[in-house]
């Protein structure tokens, strides 16, 4: 067996590990509490699962980058899976200082999501460009994916708390958005899903499309909903794009992605449709009762932590060190460029937090919200920033 | 307004909220943080009297009390954020992709985004991070950091200096962390007491009152790390003066002459020796999905470069000596240094002619015998070339840089030859009628189509462009001190927490009280551990819950 068949068979392994961790947790949260035995039995082994998932997640980790001869953090595959791989370890360090297997009930599929949302992009191994062969790169990147993994647990623990707290009983500003957050995670399982269906099919229409003077050929692997501006079908046999994409959806390939965006949306809204007509209530709603043993104020506490550790090391990756590399790269330590702009609105986000939980008032709720929204600026940079605002670090 | 003396005798300065030594709460005072109505103290600032709090009478007053608000500071960092991210909505003027219909923002913006696009180009966020209002925002901030950090900084390192382990019971039981316990023997005190040791506790006594303490230096990170902010903003503003920066761009040409470096004062010259571009390999089993997918993927960037010094000038006028003082490879990630520049690989343009060699030959002659040759060097076009065999060549026109604009008339794209074309106008020898002739790469138009002679590129000799960046940057060194004590401060204040534990005795028995700028789980555990194998009540964390 080859060493890259090695890597993603541990990755796949650390995917079901985390499957099965998941379960074990929830079953440690439905606490009934004549068996409190069996209640910290399956909370133990929900963790030890998840630190095997991770040291599997470790395996791929180093056996690609020696089979690619560089730290595999270079592409949108390699950098979420590493993302996805900081994550867990940000959890399993916050684990074992407060003791709350509850987190893992959604770290856990969250990160998932994540993982499985990378592996839809290409997963080959790619040789480095020029730019990106310095050891600044391994050390900017792994610091910023770090401090992100560990801001990722105060979204976790914000959304559990909003979850817990808001008031179900009545329709209101609140339910309607803690829904939307949580449609946006079934958009992504949607995309996740309907990617890897039509993947499976071998799905391939080919499109030429006229660019800046030049004929480009793209390749969907999705049925066009939506076919490239000005496009041509050239794949026979295949269904026709119902409408062109609008010229204004600019950046490489603008056609193809703005076709998943459909379909994404269009699968999810499908998907979250038929889990409320089964549950028939507000999904929030469903898993407040889960929650029921939980502490609000723990939460909080959780959330506001995490945000204080990692905002050093986000800082310290995302700007410092990301600026030392394009000094010594471009020969400019700071550029303007929207990967850059976007890390510095995540600074500026969570420096706002930490001075609005100085005052009365904002601690709890509010600043669960926060903690939700922060992470939602650091998705929208990562996937938002690197796919359409394209700058100097687009990947895909 | 006079200083305020407590029941206990220490004398407070003007607007203090809770006595510096003993922690008394002031009458009259309660409001400046907001303790009225509520049963939790404040102890953000200690209860200290901060002159933001204290004063409001001048203009001056008025202005510090704005600038050192939190409330400002993050609508001033909210409002940053929010400009920030319009600012990317559409590509930053330098950042005009070069095959863009054109690189003018008037007419690029609209072209590419329509009427969005017009409105981001006119109110002029194609350059708003250089804008005179976005520099005001930052600038904002960082007046507000200055101000905001003197006015808490001083008086809370005075009033934690004064601090007495010996606290007035309304200051304990107002404490977030609170407990009494009726008896406690001096054995469980003593045990106490090296739990706490234990724990790194710095522990001091006065009459049985007991103060334990740690890691006080936390509460000065913030203030660390907004030194550092300010720091880099007065890097930011040095930056500015020239002594500081200087940027130039180069274009060296392969194999030519040394040329002088803009910006070194003549100082330096530079040699491009050989532009080098590589690529992966496609036969490397690895990258081979990989290539097949992208295509060729380039794995080097290099340009060997010789600079020189320039020495003494012997006569006025007569070129300098060139001593060469580097040679060296200057690729990506890897920048050349001498003197206080530094060189970076930026840019390349492959394949411009360097020269071209034209023959002469007879239309009617399909073997194209050259009845004679002539050389144009591109770097000097000669306006004339009188050849051997009595042809005479005029250069009528010259497009270094070819192409048919829109209207389909001959034009350059730059100025650069990399797809050179002319006029010629050929008289054959001992004869005065001209013929023209156009000819280009691919290309020779006969405009008459009567012409006897005809022109042929016969040969031609190319090289590599390299663009390097040439600057320096003295103000780096305070950007890097800047960030490093941004770090400081942050590490400082985050990963450690000043804990403070009170104990006032009273008749058979003790009240503890607790308190931390943050992670009360933290400090929880510590008092548990600190009254393991005592019968003394475990504090009862009386969070508010208003404060939700
Ligand atoms: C982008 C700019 C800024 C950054 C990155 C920043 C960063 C920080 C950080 C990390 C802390 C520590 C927070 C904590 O310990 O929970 C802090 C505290 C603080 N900051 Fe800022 N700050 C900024 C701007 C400002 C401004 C403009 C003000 C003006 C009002 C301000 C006022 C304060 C205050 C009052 C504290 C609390 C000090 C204390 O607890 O003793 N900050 N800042």
């Amino acid at each position: 067996m080859d060493l890259l068949s090695v890597s993603s068979g541990a990755l796949y392994t650390a995917f079901i590990l985390y499957l099965i961790a998941t379960l074990f947790f929830g079953a440690a949260v439905r606490d009934k509490r004549t068996d409190k035995k069996l209640h910290t039995t399956s909370e133990k082994i929900g963790i030890t699962l998840t630190m095997i998932g991770l040291v599997g997640q470790i395996i791929y980790f180093i056996t690609r980058w020696i089979v690619s001869g560089h730290a595999p953090v270079s592409n949108m595959f390699e950098f979420m899976t590493f993302l996805g791989m900081c994550m867990i370890f940000a959890f399993i360090i916050i684990y074992f200082y407060y003791r709350l297997s509850f987190l893992g009930l959604f770290a856990l599929p969250i990160t998932m999501i994540i993982i499985a949302y990378a592996s839809m992009f290409p997963t080959d191994v790619a040789p480095l460009v020029p730019s990106l062969q310095s050891h600044w790169l391994y050390i900017h990147v792994t610091t910023v994916a770090l401090g992100q993994g560990i801001l990722f647990i105060s979204f976790v623990a914000g959304l559990m708390y909003l979850i817990k707290e808001i008031d179900q009983t009545v329709k209101s500003k609140k339910t309607i958005w803690l829904e939307v957050v949580i449609y946006i995670l079934v958009v992504f399982i949607g995309f996740i899903g309907i990617t890897s269906a039509f993947n499976m099919m071998n799905y391939n229409a080919a499109f030429e499309y006229p660019s800046g003077g030049n004929t480009i050929t793209t390749e969907y692997r999705l049925p066009a909903v939506a076919g490239p501006n000005e496009g041509t079908l050239v794949t026979e046999g295949v269904m026709n794009p119902w409408f062109e994409t609008p010229g204004w959806l600019q950046g490489e390939d603008a056609g193809r992605k703005f076709n998943t965006v459909i379909w994404s949306l269009i699968t999810g809204t499908i998907l979250y449709g038929v889990v409320r007509l089964i549950i028939r209530k507000r999904i929030g709603a469903a898993i407040q009762p889960l929650f029921r043993n939980l502490k609000a104020d723990l939460l909080d506490e959780v959330g506001y932590r995490s945000v204080t550790i990692g905002f050093p090391v986000f800082t310290l990756g995302g700007l410092i060190f990301a600026a030392i590399w394009a000094q010594i790269a471009w020969g400019r330590f700071w550029g303007w460029d929207p990967k850059e702009v976007w890390a510095l609105v995540t600074w500026f986000f969570y420096a706002a937090y930490l001075h609005l939980r100085l005052s009365r008032g904002w601690h709890g709720e509010k600043s669960a919200w926060l903690a939700v929204v922060g992470f939602g600026i650091i998705m929208f940079n990562l996937i938002v920033v690197n796919l359409v605002l394209a700058g100097l670090h687009s990947y895909a | 307004m006079r200083e305020i003396k407590c029941e206990c005798g220490h004398v407070n300065p003007v607007g203090t909220v809770l006595c510096e030594a003993c922690g008394r709460p002031i009458e009259g005072n309660q409001h400046l943080d907001g303790n009225n109505n509520k049963k939790l103290l404040n102890m953000r600032y200690d209860g200290t009297a901060r002159r933001s709090q204290t004063y409001n009478k001048s203009i001056i007053d008025k202005i510090w009390s704005f600038f050192s608000s939190v409330k400002v500071g993050v609508w001033l960092i909210v409002i940053a954020l929010v400009a920030s991210m319009v600012g990317t909505i559409f590509p930053q003027e330098m950042y005009i992709p070069a095959n863009a219909i054109s690189r003018n923002p008037s007419i690029y913006y609209e072209d590419q985004y329509g009427i969005f696009g017009l409105i981001f180009y006119q109110l002029g966020f194609h350059n708003l991070y250089t804008s005179w209002w976005y520099l005001v925002i930052i600038a904002l901030i960082g007046i507000s950091l200055v101000i905001c950090s003197l006015d808490r900084f001083i008086p809370l390192f005075k009033a934690l200096r004064h601090q007495k382990a010996k606290k007035h019971i309304s200051f304990l039981s107002r404490q977030r962390l609170y407990s009494e316990t009726k008896v406690v023997s001096n054995e469980e005190i003593n045990l106490l007491k090296t739990n706490l040791k234990k724990q790194r506790f710095k522990i001091k006594v006065e009459n049985g009152h007991l103060l334990a303490e740690k890691n006080r230096f936390s509460r000065w990170g913030p203030y660390v790390n907004h030194i550092g902010l300010i720091i880099i903003l007065l890097a930011a503003i040095l930056r500015v003066l020239p002594f500081f920066y200087m940027e130039e761009y180069v274009w060296v040409r392969e194999e030519q002459k040394p040329i002088v470096i803009p910006g070194t004062k003549g100082q330096y010259y530079i040699e491009n020796k050989d532009f080098i571009l590589e690529t992966h390999s496609e036969e490397d089993d690895r990258f081979e999905a990989a290539i097949a997918q992208e295509g060729m993927i380039p794995s080097n960037f290099q340009t060997d470069i010789v600079v020189y010094q320039s020495g003494e000038k012997s006569v006025p006028g007569a070129e300098a000596e060139l001593e060469p003082i580097l040679d060296d490879s200057v690729r990506m990630n890897k920048p050349a240094k001498f003197d206080k520049y530094t060189v970076y690989q930026s840019g390349y343009q492959l394949n411009e002619f360097t020269s071209m060699t034209f023959k002469i030959h007879e239309t009617s002659d399909s073997e194209e015998v050259a009845l004679d040759t002539f050389t144009v060097d591109l770097a000097a076009p000669e306006p004339e070339y009188n050849l051997e065999n009595g042809f005479r060549v005029v250069v009528d026109k010259y497009y270094p840089d070819y192409y048919l604009d829109n209207n389909g008339i001959p034009a350059s794209e730059t100025n650069f030859p990399r797809n050179p074309a002319y006029v010629f106008i050929v008289y054959p020898p001992n004869s005065d009628v001209a013929e023209v002739s156009f000819v280009g790469i691919g290309r020779n138009i006969d405009a008459t189509g009567e012409n006897n002679y005809k022109l042929g590129i016969e040969d031609f000799e190319m090289h590599d462009v390299s663009g390097l960046t040439v600057k320096y940057d003295r103000s780096l060194p305070l950007f890097g001190l800047g960030a490093a004590i941004f770090m400081i401060g942050v590490i400082q204040g985050m990963y450690w927490q000043h804990r403070r534990i009170w104990i006032h005795p009273t008749e058979n028995g003790i009240l503890m009280a607790g308190h931390t700028n943050k992670n009360w789980f933290g400090i929880k555990k510590d008092i548990e551990n600190a009254i393991e194998g005592t019968n003394i009540t475990m504090v009862e964390d009386q969070q508010e819950l208003d404060e939700k």
